[in-house]
């Protein structure tokens, strides 16, 4: 359909274009752009590899505190020190994605779970690096190549995570489009049969992972750099609850779910704590609440009429 | 006398204390029309399971042609041309026959790893799963999702997808297995027409397909090769008429 490309199109335009007409809010819109990239990055291992996580935070804080420490001993460009956020969460994935191979999602779930704990934890006894529960103090960030001067509103840090976001979300869109991306779907679909017709199925996870680790910690790079700040809650397990929130909620395995998700979970948390402040948790529970005795699929499908026109294979959607 | 493409020697299995394939010794030469049968737990499937790599053998050897492949991981088994079909379906549901057979073909060019090229944009790709569907009357479901297909057309994709590695060596478990009576016919017509150089191994209960297919057969009972003959040595036989006739009495 020729208008699904305008919408598409209209809503990167939107979002570009709310620097000039939401000036007030970008502090806010920054977070959602942070937030959208952390929740792609769990889609692409969770939507279409079909590995379950309840510690991708661990990748945003390694992330983060990667970045917010290079920024402030070595004093270099914020996309430098974003680049050493995404080589080293891509380590960290790389080596813990040998974990998740094998075994149930409840064995996935636990592991993940647990890794993003021992990071935690290790954050806080290293309190001669992390500053521990103090957070990291004194990160100072220069101009954003050199040109690009980060201001108390938001701007520079809006345009720095959208952009990313854009174009690591191209990147993604492109993967997933591809042989590779096709052979992720086979593979959560039945890793048994993937196998069978020739899938190598330990070198496309490890693969995923990695890339899905290298995007989250770029997501905690940007965090650190756009509030020059980091604390230990980065390693939160809310952090890793709250992603899968997001991306449940925009729907999984089209890529938009999760930018449509931090915006309706950002929003949906900005009003709320307007009007009860200090109870919007209650809230967002009671959503998740409804979310899963209504149905996921039923809810998914709402979206999914929200959503149709950012999705790439509706008709395969109406056919099943 | 031509070596065989398939090949296992003194195979053994055992979960726990149940010994489930014994001793089995087995050749399937190239291009061969050949069955395997036994009765219900005999250990037919354990047996393709071990040859296609889901299973570890507890010892023994299988060997493709001529090298030794019992460690060997399924996915490079099927690099190297060994193929097999599943008893109860094991496809991927929420995608199309499009995309099933465009990425096997595309694992069996080299090109499923590539990343940052059009899936749905390789010419290669795209002609041969459009002569597969042909080939297995598949063209008018290529784009639906496979959930949503008949048991007939999914039990035909599942050939189809098997013969997409472009296999020497294919292993069809019960490939009518719950296939409705009306499509019989088109799931015998499908294994009939498989192309000549390939060997397949059928596994198979329902006797009509496999008499009407198979030049050899061999018999497996509780784990062990009974007998092995052709078609109407296997026939006549009077032990295998006892291991079937007496099936009753045991079971």
């Amino acid at each position: 359909m020729r208008w699904k490309p305008l919408l598409e199109l209209a809503f990167w335009l939107l979002a570009f274009g709310a620097i000039f007409l939401l000036p007030r809010r970008l502090l806010l819109l920054n977070e959602i752009a942070i937030l959208a990239l952390f929740a792609l990055s769990l889609d692409l291992i969770l939507g279409y590899a079909g590995i379950v996580s309840l510690g991708h935070a661990a990748f945003l804080g390694l992330g983060a505190y990667t970045a917010g420490l290079t920024a402030k001993h070595f004093a270099v460009d914020p996309l430098i020190a974003i680049a050493a956020a995404a080589a080293l969460s891509g380590l960290l994935g790389f080596t813990t994605s040998f974990l998740v191979l094998r075994g149930s999602d409840l064995t996935r779930l636990m592991v993940t779970l647990a890794v993003a704990l021992l990071l935690g934890e290790a954050a806080n006894k290293m309190q001669w690096l992390t500053g521990g529960s103090d957070g990291l103090q004194g990160v100072t960030v220069s101009a954003v190549a050199g040109l690009f001067e980060f201001d108390l509103r938001g701007r520079t840090a809006y345009v720095l995570s959208l952009t990313t976001l854009l174009l690591l979300f191209l990147v993604a869109r492109r993967m997933m489009a591809s042989p590779f991306g096709m052979s992720l779907r086979t593979i959560r679909d039945n890793p048994l049969r993937a196998a069978a017709i020739g899938v190598p199925v330990t070198r496309r996870l490890v693969t995923i992972y990695t890339i899905a680790a290298i995007y989250a910690g770029i997501a905690g790079g940007l965090l650190a750099v756009t509030t020059q700040f980091v604390s230990l809650d980065v390693f939160d397990f809310s952090r890793s609850a709250d992603v899968m929130l997001v991306l449940i909620l925009g729907g999984t395995g089209y890529l938009y779910g999760g930018i449509l998700g931090a915006v309706a979970f950002k929003i949906l948390q900005d009003v709320l704590s307007g009007i009860t402040p200090q109870f919007w948790h209650f809230w967002i529970g009671l959503l998740l609440v409804l979310l899963m005795v209504i149905g996921r699929n039923r809810i998914n499908g709402w979206f999914t009429a929200l959503a149709q026109p950012f999705r790439r294979h509706v008709d395969r959607e109406v056919a099943s | 006398m031509t070596s065989p493409v398939l090949e296992t020697r003194q195979l053994q299995k055992h979960f726990g204390g149940i010994h489930v394939t014994k001793d089995v010794s087995f050749e399937l030469l190239p291009g061969a029309r050949h069955a395997l049968i036994g009765p219900n737990g005999a250990g037919k499937t354990t047996f393709v399971n071990q040859l296609s790599g889901v299973l570890q053998p507890s010892g023994g050897q299988i060997l493709l042609d001529g090298e030794d492949i019992t460690r060997l991981r399924p996915d490079l088994r099927v690099r190297r041309g060994l193929s097999r079909t599943f008893q109860i379906n094991q496809l991927f549901r929420d995608l199309t026959p499009r995309e099933t057979l465009g990425i096997a073909v595309a694992q069996r060019l080299g090109a499923g790893g590539r990343m940052f090229t059009s899936f749905s944009g390789n010419r290669a790709v795209t002609s041969e799963v459009d002569a597969l569907a042909q080939a297995f009357g598949l063209t008018d479901v290529l784009e639906i999702a496979t959930s949503s297909m008949a048991y007939g057309k999914q039990r035909l994709l599942e050939l189809a997808v098997a013969l997409a590695a472009k296999p020497k060596v294919l292993l069809l478990d019960e490939p009518a297995a719950g296939v409705p009576e009306a499509e019989r016919q088109d799931i015998l017509a499908a294994v009939k027409a498989l192309p000549n150089d390939v060997a397949v191994l059928l596994i198979e209960h329902d006797m009509d397909l496999v008499f009407a297919f198979a030049e050899r057969i061999s018999v497996l009972v509780e784990g062990a090769l009974l007998v092995d003959g052709t078609a109407a040595e296997i026939a006549a036989d009077p032990r295998v008429k006892a291991v079937y006739l007496g099936e009753g009495g045991h079971g």
